[in-house]
């Protein structure tokens, strides 16, 4: 059995939550630098710009990248021989989050009570969802999550017959709606399959996957694929004013399901796609 | 091009020159406000008292900027969704505010009543904080210290750069925009 204090996840979770709010991805800032060679809108391409600049002003003047730095989200591979010592892996993670939000200057978006709407001036509770693995190591993936892109977010329990059509109608359906509002170029994160919310579960985890890379299930990819060429037709281009960049990447998970079930999960991300992982 | 103009709006003529997707670069004052400060400013109105600023010709940008660092003047503050704030936005029309910045599409209500009181919507870069921060240069708050981030604070701002989302005419980026591109 293998030991990971307390401690060390706290100091962990609080580096990630600065990082990745100070440092954009190498993955999104590639993918800006492709759509600006193929925007059409010069608008757009303006905006692609303005983007690049301004990741590089955060990163290099150490502030935040947008100013909803999110709700933090994080999904922890557990090794099952692993221990954690020194208090609850829970506890570590918000504490971690507590202390990153607030060293960083990073603003604090939960409230205790959705409809009291006080906030807890900490940006915790986080989310957090543990997966059990093999082995004795603690991997932890975090996200920044924006509030604007997932309010536009969406979930539908489809029929069988409604199958792969349905499927790519509804989710060109939810991007149309939300438009300007989930701060495009977006990443579009999509479940399909498991149950109600297992499959909201697998559209956030596709978002944890680096842009530009596909799915292993080679018919995925593909599906992948069709729907970002689909999506960049729709023409809200970057921030909903014209284009053809809507989407810098689409990303799917998918698990089995009931014979009766066919549920879609749509999780949208704005291009402050923010993602980090670590291993102790 | 970018234009560059001058806030608050006093000056009818401005307004009447600016077209959607027009690109501007503001410099003047803007007024912070989101979601809780809204919510307060008008319930504190319809109970008799007065509105924290004089909102005639002024502009509101939807914001909760993230804390500053310690030599900063403002944290990272880029706009806000705007339709959370489409309920309360034709009464502060119809009180003289004159412009709006923020992001994303506003309801038809909102839309009409940026025609009929001859106002403007603007949007700026989502995301964009950094950036747009640097065109901050001073913050003084004005009211309601207890919403935190949320609190309404008077900018100095120079700069600015924002595009014409609604004008005055009824013209609607958001669907001009898609419309031109759509291949589908």
């Amino acid at each position: 059995m293998r030991e990971i204090h307390y401690d060390d996840i706290v100091k962990n979770v609080s580096t990630m939550c600065i990082e990745a709010n100070y440092h954009l991805g190498e993955d999104v800032m590639a993918a800006f630098k492709k759509a600006i060679k193929e925007e059409k809108s010069e608008t757009g391409k303006d905006i692609l710009n303005q983007l690049i600049e301004n990741a590089t002003i955060a990163s290099t003047d150490l502030v935040p990248m947008c100013q909803d730095t999110g709700t933090a989200v994080f999904i922890v591979e557990l090794g099952q021989d692993c221990h954690i010592k020194g208090g609850s892996l829970y506890d570590a993670i918000n504490e971690g989050v507590r202390k990153g939000y607030g060293e960083g200057y990073l603003r604090n978006s939960i409230v205790r009570d959705p409809l009291q709407r006080k906030n807890t001036e900490d940006n915790t509770p986080s989310i957090v969802h543990i997966e059990l693995v093999q082995g004795d190591r603690l991997t932890i993936h975090m996200t920044a999550k924006g509030g604007g892109a997932e309010n536009m977010s969406d979930l539908k329990m489809l029929k069988p017959s409604d199958g792969l059509q349905g499927v790519k109608e509804y989710i060109l359906d939810i991007v149309s709606v939300a438009g300007p509002n989930a701060c495009p170029p977006l990443v579009v994160g999509v479940g399909i399959g498991g149950n109600f919310e297992r499959c909201a579960y697998l559209a956030k985890k596709s978002l944890f996957r680096p842009l530009g890379e596909r799915h292993p299930d080679q018919t995925i990819a593909s599906l992948e694929e069709e729907l970002m060429t689909e999506i960049n037709r729709l023409g809200i281009g970057p921030q909903g004013m014209g284009g053809s960049t809507t989407a810098l990447d689409v990303k799917i998970e998918v698990e089995a399901c009931h014979i009766a079930a066919l549920p879609v999960a749509v999780n949208l991300n704005c291009h402050a796609s923010r993602h980090k992982q670590t291993t102790l | 091009m970018q234009k560059r103009i001058k806030t608050p709006f006093y000056d009818d003529d401005i307004l009447s020159s600016l077209r959607v997707g027009d690109r501007l670069l503001l410099s003047g004052v803007v007024y912070t406000a989101r979601d809780a400060a809204h919510k307060r400013m008008i319930e504190e109105f319809k109970e008799g008292k007065s509105l924290p600023f004089d909102v005639e010709g002024q502009v509101i940008y939807y914001v909760g900027p993230t804390p500053a660092k310690p030599g900063q003047v403002i944290g990272s503050a880029g706009p806000t969704t705007s339709s959370r704030m489409d309920k309360y936005t034709p009464f502060l029309l119809e009180k003289g505010l004159k412009g709006m910045i923020g992001k994303g599409y506003r309801s038809e209500k909102v839309k009409k009543s940026i025609v009929d009181n001859k106002a403007v919507y603007l949007g700026a870069v989502g995301g964009s904080a950094a950036l747009i921060s640097r065109s901050i240069k001073s913050v003084e708050l004005i009211a309601y210290e207890d919403l935190g981030t949320e609190a309404i604070r008077k900018l100095t701002i120079e700069d600015f750069p924002v595009i014409v989302i609604n004008d005055m005419y009824g013209g609607d980026l958001y669907q001009a925009g898609v419309e031109k591109y759509r291949e589908r």
